[in-house]
């Protein structure tokens, strides 16, 4: 657990003296979520409708941006090698590279998420719903996308591999997500579907640290 | 239980494939017209679709096939992993590209039908939607594939991804069944095709062509196979020349 911590650290340090890469990860969501009322007009109604959608689909999008680092720059320098003799199962520490990049990725899109839902005139009965979402499935594509990272590590043009690998995995936390705010924006009760976002990141738990490991064990054969 | 190893030899393979692609090719070849003929000519017109219920036969054995392919290239992936089986992960890429045409050939005549039922060439209904995401999993494993300078490198990677998106294949589909739900309470929503139990005078027909798609991906999955095997004996070859060259260049 020491050991586990220290990585979780270690991660969290590194993303800091690149603070500028949390940066522009944050601005990209913002970016891509501002160009929508420039494409499809600015009528409230319409934006109202599609909020959700909107800000789910680029906060996916912008989580796929910062996940190509995640394992990456590890193999590069070499520290991948010694985290595979670590004495700690390779498991674990997936789990805490998860852990450091949802801190890193994930919270501050969290953070952000409700100015979005302002500008997309998002009523205020769904911010709520949207943030639960939000908390419980960052982690989720933290988790998915640690999987695609390690399978990714030495491809030829990583980053847009791993969009095109996950994305389509992450299709039912965005289905699901976006139909909780909207149940909530209707009034209706939406619990089942936060219910079932839980579900899929317990699933995730456990399967995507395997996974991730057994991908990361390949890469340094 | 079966001694995998046994066929796990190249040589082997090619030994007992050899005599086999002739016959499922003769089999894809002679069932096809047959299962066209009864299915465009014979059978009978739908009471609510008329003739457009021909596409049917072509639409719904592909969309057999590409899940059929899909389960294929998992089962051989798990094989690959498992038992470093040498021909799993050749049949697993071979069978991927078979599959993904099939999911097009789905979607594409899908789209057909739909025009004239539906009135729309494409609707975000929960059945086409999984199909298309189907799509993009055969995708991702063949670019996978193919993004690595090492190419057994490539084969586990892929190989992986094809496993983990047979897990996930049963949850998309579930979440994505409630895309029907959002577009219930959405206004424009499009009533699926309610299926009664099909008349024999149709059901031959659809048989004979699932029968002739799976010929069909038979054949193909095993020509691919062998010709895998071939490209990695003329590559071994090459080697082989080359560096035999370079011997008799450097005693000259």
């Amino acid at each position: 657990m020491k050991i586990w911590w220290i990585l979780v650290q270690r991660d969290l340090l590194m993303a800091w003296r690149r603070s500028s890469d949390i940066f522009s990860v944050v601005m990209f969501f913002v970016l891509a979520v501002v160009l929508f009322p420039l494409g499809v007009g600015p009528e409230l109604d319409t934006l109202r409708k599609i909020a959700p959608g909107i800000i789910w689909v680029a906060a996916l999008l912008a989580a796929m941006l910062s996940l190509d680092q995640l394992f990456q720059s590890d193999a590069d320098d070499g520290s991948l090698d010694l985290l595979l003799l670590a004495p700690i199962p390779l498991e674990t520490i997936v789990i805490a590279k998860c852990c450091a990049h949802w801190m890193v990725t994930g919270l501050p899109l969290i953070l952000v998420a409700p100015i979005l839902g302002i500008l997309l005139n998002l009523p205020l009965s769904g911010f709520a719903v949207m943030i639960i979402t939000l908390v419980i499935s960052t982690p989720t594509i933290s988790l998915l996308g640690s999987v695609g990272a390690a399978l990714t590590i030495g491809a030829r043009r990583g980053g847009v591999l791993v969009a095109l690998l996950i994305l389509p995995l992450l299709t039912p936390i965005l289905i699901m997500s976006a139909n909780a705010v909207d149940l909530a924006l209707v009034g209706l009760n939406y619990t089942p579907l936060i219910a079932l976002l839980g579900a899929f990141f317990l699933i995730c738990l456990v399967v995507c640290p395997f996974v991730a490991a057994a991908a990361l064990r390949l890469a340094a054969e | 239980m079966i001694n995998l190893h046994r066929y796990a030899n190249p040589n082997q393979f090619m030994r007992l494939s050899s005599p086999l692609v002739p016959v499922v090719g003769f089999l894809t070849c002679s069932l096809f017209p047959i299962g066209l003929y009864l299915a465009l000519f014979v059978s009978p017109p739908d009471y609510e679709q008329r003739e457009t219920v021909r596409i049917m036969y072509v639409h719904v054995p592909a969309a057999w096939m590409a899940l059929l392919s899909y389960t294929l290239m998992a089962t051989f992936s798990a094989v690959a992993l498992i038992w470093r089986h040498p021909l799993a992960n050749v049949m697993a890429r071979s069978v991927a590209p078979i599959g993904a045409s099939f999911t097009l050939i789905c979607l594409i005549t899908g789209s057909l039908w739909g025009q004239p039922t539906w009135g729309t060439w494409w609707v975000w209904d929960a059945r086409l939607t999984s199909v298309l995401i189907l799509f993009f999993l055969f995708v991702g494993y063949l670019v996978l594939y193919g993004a690595f300078d090492d190419m057994a490198k490539g084969a586990r990677a892929a190989g992986l991804i094809a496993i983990v998106g047979f897990i996930f294949v049963p949850i998309i589909k579930f979440s994505v069944d409630l895309l029907d739900l959002r577009t219930l309470h959405q206004g424009a929503s499009v009533s699926k095709l309610s299926s009664p139990a099909i008349h024999e005078s149709m059901m031959w027909p659809l048989m004979i062509m699932a029968a002739a798609y799976l010929c069909y991906l038979i054949t193909f999955l095993l020509l691919g196979v062998r010709t895998e095997i071939m490209a990695a004996r003329l590559r071994a070859g090459h080697r082989m020349r080359a560096e035999k060259g370079v011997q008799l260049g450097s005693s000259e």
